[in-house]
């Protein structure tokens, strides 16, 4: 039997019932969201249930929302079954006061650095992972540069040193 | 007079027992910006630690505020061994994003391109997996053939390394004629090429006991640590983009995934020179599928797309609607739609993944890049524990591992 959106759909909810929502599968990947809480469960349950397997950890990244108040940094997982073919999104919300997301690093291994990652760029703190610090931008960076608060540089700024950049 | 000679040590460096090294970031043995700070006990690797981000140029920030067309050139800067691929694969993504249906001759030009950025790519890593065991030769010697692959860029798109080739819904013009005859040439000429390189390698006797058994992995390892594209299959995987989640009309060519089965730096040369002589075949196959168009079918090269692909210059001097829209597209003007998607394609390393976010305004609200070869090489500590210091150096470099790509 092939692996369909709606069998996922209805083991997701036969399991978890009302904790995990806003189901839909816009060009053709089924996703979902639940509480930041959830997350481990629900992946664990993914992983473990054999007629599921979603085994494989394609991508894991974080949005920033700024107007979506109380959610707004989104963790984003991809997961992908390898022996069905079948892709599905979740995501989990948190604030950006309390960014703590429990870490999926035990369940994939390959979720260590995305989340490292996303850590340094949205400042998301995943909870219990093991070795949690900034990889691609300086250990000093006290700040997340891809939050939507930090608009980009204004191309026309005139007050730059241009002899730092070679060009005074 | 008491003046303090102590020179400070860190605690415990006395008692220490093994050698810190620092290799890299600008080691020539690391091909790329890579920094390793590793423990050796004599020649043996007891652990390491990687330092990555040292040519990190926020693409995913600057791709934030440019419409989509400004985005293609940032793709070019990931893995710039294959960028036709990226450039490719960004443009599948808006065009599954957008809806936009691209004629069958496009797709059979975009499989020629993608392939020939294939084989440069593979080319590249496994020639200098080459020259890291010693042999300089067939590095030298196939370079002239990556030569004849960029020469047929520079046909196409007019640049060599970062390509920008292509635009969404199709080409930027057709493939001139001398594009099609460096081609043949290339068809011709470098099976002969890639049979010598393989003669140069594969049964020799140096070449198979430096690789053998070094920097392997297992299967279920190799999944859990997020492997995909040659590295993954060589660990005994048969999972490729090309044939899962099809692209550009990859279902109506006909080739086999080739796989190996210990994940060591042999097999991931051997699964490489074998995906080689299978992007040959899917050359030659969508070259003749092109070569079935005939008369004003053999002069499309892109899709009916105004609103994103610019018109020809003289219709924009001449005709009002093309001002229009090459003033629409220039100037960013066009909305996107809103909701998101993720679309990968299988790049030259792996899964090259984007997902994109759009909230309905002119630049992408989100753009993430799957940058395979940042996940993968998470593995590489476990890959060369207790091996040879000399054995990390082979195996760096046959996990084809892009800087560009990796700091993104």
């Amino acid at each position: 039997m092939a692996l369909t959106n709606e069998y996922i759909q209805e083991q997701l909810v036969a399991k978890f019932g009302e904790q995990v929502y806003a189901f839909s599968t816009a060009n053709g990947m089924l996703s979902f969201e639940s509480a930041k809480d959830l997350n481990l469960k629900v992946m664990q349950f993914l992983y473990d249930e054999p007629s599921l397997g979603f085994t494989f950890l394609t991508d894991l990244c974080a949005v920033n929302y700024p107007d979506n108040v109380g959610g707004e940094l989104v963790v984003v997982y991809h997961l992908h079954n390898l022996r069905e073919n079948v892709r599905i999104r979740y995501s989990v919300a948190t604030s950006v006061n309390a960014p703590d997301v429990f870490t999926a690093s035990k369940l994939f291994e390959a979720a260590n650095w995305m989340e490292r990652e996303t850590y340094d760029f949205f400042g998301v703190n995943f909870v219990g992972h093991p070795n949690l610090k900034r990889i691609l931008n300086v250990d000093e960076m006290d700040y997340f540069p891809l939050r939507k608060e930090f608009p980009l540089e204004d191309q026309t700024r005139i007050d730059k040193d241009d002899e730092m950049f070679g060009r005074g | 007079m008491e003046a303090n000679h102590n020179i400070t040590l860190p605690e415990g460096s006395i008692e220490k027992q093994t050698t810190t090294l620092n290799f890299g970031p600008t080691h020539p043995a690391t091909h790329g910006v890579f920094q390793n700070i590793l423990e050796v006990d004599g020649e043996r690797v007891v652990s390491t630690e990687q330092t990555v981000g040292y040519i990190h140029r926020a693409f995913e920030k600057l791709a934030e505020r440019r419409p989509l067309y400004q985005i293609t050139p940032i793709t070019d800067r990931l893995n710039y061994c294959s960028s036709p691929i990226n450039n490719m694969g960004w443009h599948i993504t808006c065009e599954r994003f957008l809806q936009i249906e691209t004629p069958k001759r496009v797709d059979y030009l975009r499989i020629i391109i993608m392939e020939l950025a294939r084989i440069s790519d593979h080319l590249i890593c496994n020639s200098i997996v080459g020259v890291d065991t010693g042999a300089y030769t067939g590095f030298l010697y196939v370079m002239q053939y990556r030569e004849l692959i960029y020469e047929i860029y520079e046909e196409v798109c007019g640049s060599r390394l970062t390509t920008n080739i292509g635009r969404i819904g199709g080409f930027e013009r057709n493939f001139s004629n001398t594009a099609f005859t460096k081609l043949e040439k290339f068809l011709n000429e470098y099976p002969k090429v890639l049979k010598e390189f393989e003669s140069l390698f594969t049964r020799n006797r140096i070449f198979m006991e430096r690789t053998q058994g070094t920097g392997g992995i297992s299967a279920e390892r190799a999944m859990n640590y997020g492997f995909t594209g040659p590295n993954l299959r060589a660990a005994g995987v048969d999972y490729d983009v090309r044939v899962a989640n099809p692209y550009s009309s990859y279902q109506d060519i006909d080739f086999t995934v080739p796989v190996g089965s210990t994940g060591d730096n042999y097999d991931r040369f051997l699964v490489r020179n074998a995906e080689m002589w299978q992007s040959l075949s899917i050359i030659q196959q969508a070259y003749n599928k092109v070569q079935s168009f005939k008369g004003t079918d053999a002069e499309i090269f892109h899709a009916d797309v105004p609103e994103y692909y610019l018109p020809k210059k003289e219709d924009v001097y001449t005709k009002m609607e093309a001002l229009i829209w090459h003033f629409k597209i220039i100037m960013g003007e066009i909305d996107l739609p809103k909701g998101q998607i993720y679309s990968p394609v299988e790049g030259g390393n792996g899964e090259l993944g984007f997902y994109l976010i759009s909230d309905g305004g002119r630049t992408p609200f989100r753009l993430h890049f799957r940058r395979p070869c940042f996940i993968y090489y998470q593995a590489y500590p476990e890959l060369i524990k207790g091996g040879m210091l000399s054995d990390a150096v082979v195996t760096m470099s046959s996990l084809n591992l892009i800087a560009g790509e990796l700091d993104a």
